[in-house]
């Protein structure tokens, strides 16, 4: 029996969780469209930038959000209270925004960067980027890529991270690509919040017991000799984008900040060494990056031709 | 000609107007702040622009569908939603209707949103505000997370009725 006609009531699109189910796939929860996060954004790339090396660039800076998304996702659930699970799931979820908009102007400045899909994959380019390039294709630093550790040596690589991109976005808003330019001023707002975060927990962490305090050190110490490499100049970087050398000072002053009121030393450590002078920008990673990757991408290399 | 047009953005305008946000539903997307702009083109084409809270914000696609399918109901056949991502969302946007429906929901409104130099100074202890409780009005509260059930809220508690709420973080 048709009962269209004895049920007159129109029913709200959101009044039950599943009616999108039945009439609208995009609807079934929210965040499962993929359609282009820079719809109707002009991607014109400025007079004398290289759209190679700009699109370089952009997969540099969104695979670092994108990786640290990933390990900072998998706290959900696992966190010491339900406030830090919140905290860092949401954290997650702006990288992963950062990323979504970084890659689909990778992507936009210089299709050839993206992965060759087999015809009819309904797949977007942010997507085949993040999900059918191999390990040695991304472009993150190492920092983003180890094993989030403890919970202290979580907030540890966070103040570090979030220190570096709030300086690098900070000064990339006023890039000549617009695009990237409006990624960065929005980024610095979502990073003020991670910094602060990582930073409040970094003191009370060394200011709390003797066995938090010891937690941190250690977490501290794994993370410091990944962190030099934040600084070290891609001639892609100093082209297109912040010379990251130049904010070496900047977040050296807000750590020692931290420190100070931790009453933390530096660890002393050396740097973690790259392969032949090759590092993570250049694609070059540690083993821990291909194991991420596998579970990062095992649905959708799976299913190439599956729409979501 | 002219009329027409002018009456056909009036009816745009107004229809956009009403699209909700499905995270807080009592509140319109104009005000919000998400609703930018509402033109009608020569071929009475429809383009809306609107522009992201936070940059992973999840609820933006519901929004956008939403949009083209109430804008359809009206009558406008071809409907398309742009992103502006320049200048940035800031709850400033947020209008003073938009504040007062979200404090009689039970949600803590945002203040002024900060002023931005251009070096972002660090905060190590809990962010001063001066917030009620949507509930009893007390200002004795405390903040328990500045992250929350989505990525624009934070969560306080208040210690005068002992009821947690949201707080619509200044961005």
């Amino acid at each position: 029996m048709d009962n269209a006609d004895a049920n007159p009531v129109m029913h709200d699109a959101h009044d039950s969780v599943y009616d999108g189910l039945l009439v609208n796939d995009a609807h079934w929860a929210f965040g499962t469209d993929f359609e282009d996060p820079l719809a109707g954004v002009d991607t014109t790339i400025p007079d004398g930038m290289d759209p190679h090396e700009l699109a370089t660039y952009c997969l540099m800076l969104g695979d670092d959000a994108l990786v640290l998304s990933q390990r900072l996702s998998e706290w959900c659930s696992r966190a010491p209270d339900l406030e830090e699970d919140i905290a860092l799931t949401n954290i997650a979820l702006d990288l992963l925004g950062q990323a979504r908009l970084l890659l689909a102007r990778a992507a936009a400045a210089d299709p050839h960067v993206v992965p060759s899909l087999p015809d009819g994959s309904a797949v977007p380019a942010e997507d085949a980027l993040a999900f059918f390039r191999s390990a040695q294709e991304f472009r993150n630093v190492r920092l983003v890529e180890a094993p989030n550790g403890d919970f202290a040596e979580t907030i540890a690589r966070l103040l570090v991270f979030s220190t570096y991109r709030l300086a690098i976005f900070e000064r990339l808003s006023e890039s000549s690509d617009v695009v990237l330019a409006a990624v960065a001023a929005k980024g610095v707002k979502e990073l003020t919040y991670h910094r602060d975060f990582a930073g409040r927990w970094f003191v009370t962490l060394a200011q709390g017991t003797a066995e938090s305090r010891r937690r941190l050190e250690a977490g501290l110490a794994e993370v410091w000799p990944m962190r030099a490499e934040l600084f070290e100049t891609h001639p892609v970087e100093a082209r297109v984008g912040i010379d990251p050398a130049k904010v070496a000072d900047d977040v050296e002053v807000i750590l020692e900040q931290v420190f100070a009121v931790s009453g933390l030393a530096r660890p002393d450590v050396a740097p973690m060494a790259g392969v032949r002078a090759r590092k993570g920008r250049d694609g070059m990673h540690t083993e821990a990056m291909s194991r991420l990757v596998a579970e990062l991408q095992v649905v959708a290399r799976e299913h190439p031709m599956g729409t979501w | 000609m002219q009329t027409t047009m002018r009456s056909l953005l009036d009816k745009a305008r107004e229809v956009a107007a009403t699209v909700t946000d499905p995270e807080l539903p009592m509140l319109t997307l104009e005000d919000l702040g998400l609703l930018r702009e509402v033109a009608v083109l020569d071929d009475s084409r429809v383009e809306v622009t609107i522009t992201p809270t936070y940059s992973g914000c999840p609820a933006m696609a519901t929004m956008r569908d939403d949009l083209v399918a109430r804008l359809h109901e009206s009558g406008f056949a071809d409907v398309s939603v742009k992103i502006s991502l320049h200048p940035a969302w800031t709850t400033d946007w947020i209008s003073d209707t938009g504040k007062e429906v979200l404090a009689r929901h039970g949600i803590s409104p945002p203040g002024p949103a900060p002023y931005r130099s251009t070096r972002t100074v660090l905060s190590l202890l809990p962010t001063r505000r001066v917030v009620r409780c949507p509930q009893c009005g007390s200002d004795d509260v405390a903040l328990t997370s500045e992250f929350g059930s989505t990525a624009c809220k934070a969560m306080y508690r208040c210690r005068a009725c002992l009821e947690p709420f949201d707080h619509i973080k200044e961005i």
